[in-house]
């Protein structure tokens, strides 16, 4: 059993949670990600490790509830625990095994959306450890979505901020800002852009342009984790990878973004008939008196 | 009684209500049944039978048991060899094994000494009886990667010789291929595979599952930060290989691995379990082994026609007679010297047929057995919304590349000693699928013996 040591709402939609899981956090890097699986009859639901703490023996997930398995994972509080953590999986960053001098020659940008703000947190923090500010761009679609501002920004070179509907700071999508500072003239040489599929889609066709090479986090639908099934494979160049254990950072001008896209409406069906009996269920909960 | 050589029959779920549930197939003798069949044993004195089963159990001697009623006995005997009867009483190849070399099959049917073992496994499971653990511990620290048949096996005895045994297991299940791979209704999980598992633990084993070597922790730190003496790896072959033919990233193509997994270690097939598992209405499955067994009878269960193509003939089937048996009468159809050579998709990707090429055999090959060659311009489609790969596995190379001095070959395999399972890094055994590539239960299980033979050497000389 892994203990839920805190449970915080980020945001409209993102919580995180400390967990312990000492031999993981020991192993942890930036990139990687671990498998939760709530209980006896849940999904192993993969996330990524977005920060890691080997003294405490723990480490953070931050998670949105989008399905029935996440929605389950909401219910549990602090105090409770997880029957099974496992991990680390897949392969750290590739900021890890650049060396001090080629670290120090990159200038470095790092775009969020969404919930990816969470996974690009380590890597930036990893930086800044090793004397090296990152520019970050964080975009949600409105204000209530934003979280981790002030965390980034105490990691962080610059940190901007994009609303699609401008309640926040600067109105605008993610790549608008990618555009903004090529316009004034920053010249960045390396990219790492997380968070969901189409916004990793556009980011990489903007810094395409630029011809700043970009790599991305990939969040195909997984089972296992370690390569034993197959099910996370996408389409890399002209090479078939498995995310779990090639990834999940890949080139992101290489990546068949229409397949992953197609690729993860797989389950859609029956986890959106899943998800209304989950939601159904709980409605009656307590018995309104008319059914 | 029977016509003396004729097996007694196994009473079996009738194939039209078993192809629609997940219940075991076979039920198995009972105590009447079992005692007619083991009077057909002539207990031999130079027992054929024994020479065939890759761990040698002494099958005339608890087969006289069998005839006596002497259950226990016959237990004890069969446990003096083997650690997961009921597990292998169910699944090994008999016919190729110890039943191939029955004296009885020249003339007439082999003596059913899977169907015998089994019954003795459940009957000593059912009245209790169980193995002991040693009384004393010798305080030697081993540990062992992999929760399947060689890591359990190799546990089970060296606990039996007093050693302190931790398995480490990356699933979060114990079980191997034996919980993620094998269909319930040919081995089922909670009245066999959990009670096996549990006898392990009883002697004293101490199971962390969620823990994959090479990642939470490596074989190094095992040794030197965790002070394990010895370790045993047995990781199994769990990779599973694709055609690399156009199509194959489409949506309803499967890995068999995949397929199993999600019905068998994630229970897709039942209501009260999260993970979803797709419904195929019209199923192809490829390859010709167990696997491509299994995955063929799950599809069916779950209310798909199943085809399954196989590019060899009936008689290059690697799988188990019974299983073959059983996946016919259960209404799988075998299309036979046919390979896929294109997965034909929809607009959104999702898999609507297949293409495939129909095949004659010509010259054996290097396996002795006669090389299909493609019948130029034999192609045709054949509609379908699933298509699994069942094309075999290869060892998972996390564990071999995150160990310094551990030798591998060319297939990523192991290079380990038949004897002992001792590698070229000092301390390191290893046995089971992630030496020879996919093999058998009963294969991996002797290599978990022959490890842990290995290991208690290495440490007394050590120690010595
Ligand atoms: C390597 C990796 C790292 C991840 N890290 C995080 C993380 O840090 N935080 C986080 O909140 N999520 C993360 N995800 C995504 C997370 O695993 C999914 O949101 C989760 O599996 C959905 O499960 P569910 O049962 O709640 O929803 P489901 O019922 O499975 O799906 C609900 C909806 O979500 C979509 N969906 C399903 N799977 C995914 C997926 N893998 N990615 C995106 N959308 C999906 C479906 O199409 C569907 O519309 C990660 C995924 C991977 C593979
Ligand atoms: C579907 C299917 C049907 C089969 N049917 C039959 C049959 O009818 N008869 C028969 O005799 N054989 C059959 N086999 C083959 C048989 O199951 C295998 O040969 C046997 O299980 C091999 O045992 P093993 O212990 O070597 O490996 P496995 O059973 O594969 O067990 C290896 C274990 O190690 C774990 N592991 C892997 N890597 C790590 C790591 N890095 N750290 C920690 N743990 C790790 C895995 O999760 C797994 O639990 C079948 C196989 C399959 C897939
Ligand atoms: S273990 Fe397998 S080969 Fe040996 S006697 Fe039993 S069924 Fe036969
Ligand atoms: S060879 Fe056949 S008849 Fe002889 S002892 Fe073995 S099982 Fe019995
Ligand atoms: S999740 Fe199974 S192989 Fe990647």
């Amino acid at each position: 059993m892994y203990k839920i040591l805190s449970k915080t709402q980020l945001s409209d939609v993102v919580w995180e949670m400390v967990v312990e899981a000492p031999l993981l956090a020991c192993h942890a890097r930036p990139g990687q990600f671990l498998i939760v699986k709530k209980d006896e009859t849940g999904e192993r639901i993969p996330l990524t490790i977005c920060d890691y703490d080997t003294d405490k023996g723990t480490v953070t997930i931050v998670f949105q509830p989008v399905g029935v398995s996440t929605m389950k994972i909401l219910e549990l509080e602090a105090g409770d625990s997880f029957e099974d953590v496992v991990g680390p999986l897949g392969k750290p960053s590739d900021i890890l095994s650049m060396s001090e001098e080629e670290l120090h020659s990159q200038k470095f940008l790092f775009v969020c959306g969404g919930v990816g703000t969470a996974p690009v947190y380590p890597q930036v923090k990893w930086l800044h450890e090793h004397g090296i500010a990152a520019d970050v761009i964080i975009g949600a679609r409105t204000k209530g979505l934003i979280f981790y501002e002030d965390k980034m920004r105490s990691v962080a070179g610059n940190l901007y901020i994009t609303t699609d509907d401008g309640s926040y700071v600067h109105k605008g999508v993610v790549t608008t800002v990618i555009d903004e500072l090529v316009a004034q003239g920053k010249k960045y040489t390396h990219c790492v852009a997380i968070g969901p599929m189409i916004m990793m889609k556009f980011c990489t066709l903007t810094t395409k342009k630029y011809g700043i090479p970009t790599v991305v986090s990939m969040n195909p639908i997984m089972v296992d984790g370690t390569g034993m099934c197959g099910a996370c494979r996408l389409t890399v160049g002209d090479e078939v990878k498995f995310a779990c254990v090639d990834g999940p950072e890949f080139d992101g001008f290489k990546i068949n973004w229409n397949e992953c896209m197609k690729r993860a409406q797989m389950y859609k069906t029956q986890e959106g008939e899943a998800k209304l009996k989950y939601l159904e269920g709980k409605t009656h909960e307590g018995g309104c008196g008319n059914c | 009684m029977g016509d003396v050589l004729k097996k007694v029959p196994v009473r079996e779920q009738e194939p039209k209500v078993r192809a629609a549930n997940f219940d075991e197939v076979c039920l198995g003798y009972n105590e009447e049944e079992a005692v007619e069949e083991a009077n057909r044993c002539l207990n031999c004195k130079n027992a054929r039978c024994i020479t065939g089963c890759p761990v040698n159990i002494h099958i005339n001697e608890f087969i006289a048991k069998v005839k006596e009623r002497d259950f226990a006995g016959a237990y004890q005997t069969i446990s003096l060899s083997s650690s997961l009867p009921a597990v292998c009483g169910r699944v090994c190849p008999q016919e190729t094994q110890c039943e191939g070399k029955c004296i009885r099959g020249i003339k007439g049917e082999a003596v059913s000494i899977g169907k015998l073992e089994r019954f003795v496994a459940d009957w000593a499971r059912e009245n209790n009886i169980r193995p002991k653990a040693p009384a004393e511990k010798n305080g030697h620290r081993v540990a062992v990667v992999g929760a399947g048949p060689a890591g359990l096996t190799c546990a089970g005895d060296l606990a039996k010789m007093g050693y302190e045994v931790t398995i480490f297991e990356a699933l979060h299940k114990a079980g191997g291929v034996l919980t993620y791979g094998i269909p319930e209704f040919r081995l089922p999980k909670e009245k066999v595979v959990a009670p096996e598992i549990a006898n392990v633990e009883g002697l004293g084993v101490t199971i962390n599952t969620d823990t994959i070597i090479g990642r939470t922790e490596t074989i190094d730190e095992l040794m030197t930060k965790e002070g394990f003496e010895a370790v045993f790896i047995g990781s199994g072959a769990g990779l599973p290989m694709f055609m690399h033919i156009p199509g194959e990233t489409a949506n309803g193509v499967f890995s068999a691995n995949e397929f199993l997994t999600r019905n068998n270690l994630m229970q897709a097939f039942r209501d009260d379990y999260d993970t979803p598992i797709y419904h195929p209405k019209k199923a192809v499955v490829v390859g010709g082994g167990n696997v491509a067994m299994d995955a063929a009878r799950t599809a069916l269960r779950l209310g798909a026609e199943v085809h399954l193509v196989y590019r060899r003939s009936e008689a290059e089937l690697p799988a188990r007679a019974e299983e073959v048996h059983h996946a016919k009468e259960e209404g799988i159809i075998f299309d036979l010297l046919t390979n896929p050579v294109e997965i034909l998709r929809d607009e959104n990707d999702n898999v609507r047929g297949i293409r495939c090429i129909r095949m004659k055999l010509g010259e054996p090959d290097a396996s002795g057995r006669r090389r299909p060659v493609p019948i130029e311009g034999s192609e045709f489609e054949m509609d379908c919304d699933a298509v699994i790969m069942s094309l075999g596995t290869s060892p998972n190379p996390l564990i071999s590349s995150t160990t310094e001095g551990l030798d591998v070959n060319k297939r990523k395999c192991i290079i380990a000693t038949e004897d002992t399972g001792k590698t070229s890094k000092d301390g390191v055994y290893a046995g089971g699928d992630a030496v020879t590539g996919a093999a058998t239960v009963i294969l991996a299980m002797g290599a978990g013996k022959a490890g842990a033979k290995g290991i208690d050497e290495f440490i007394r000389a050590k120690n010595a």
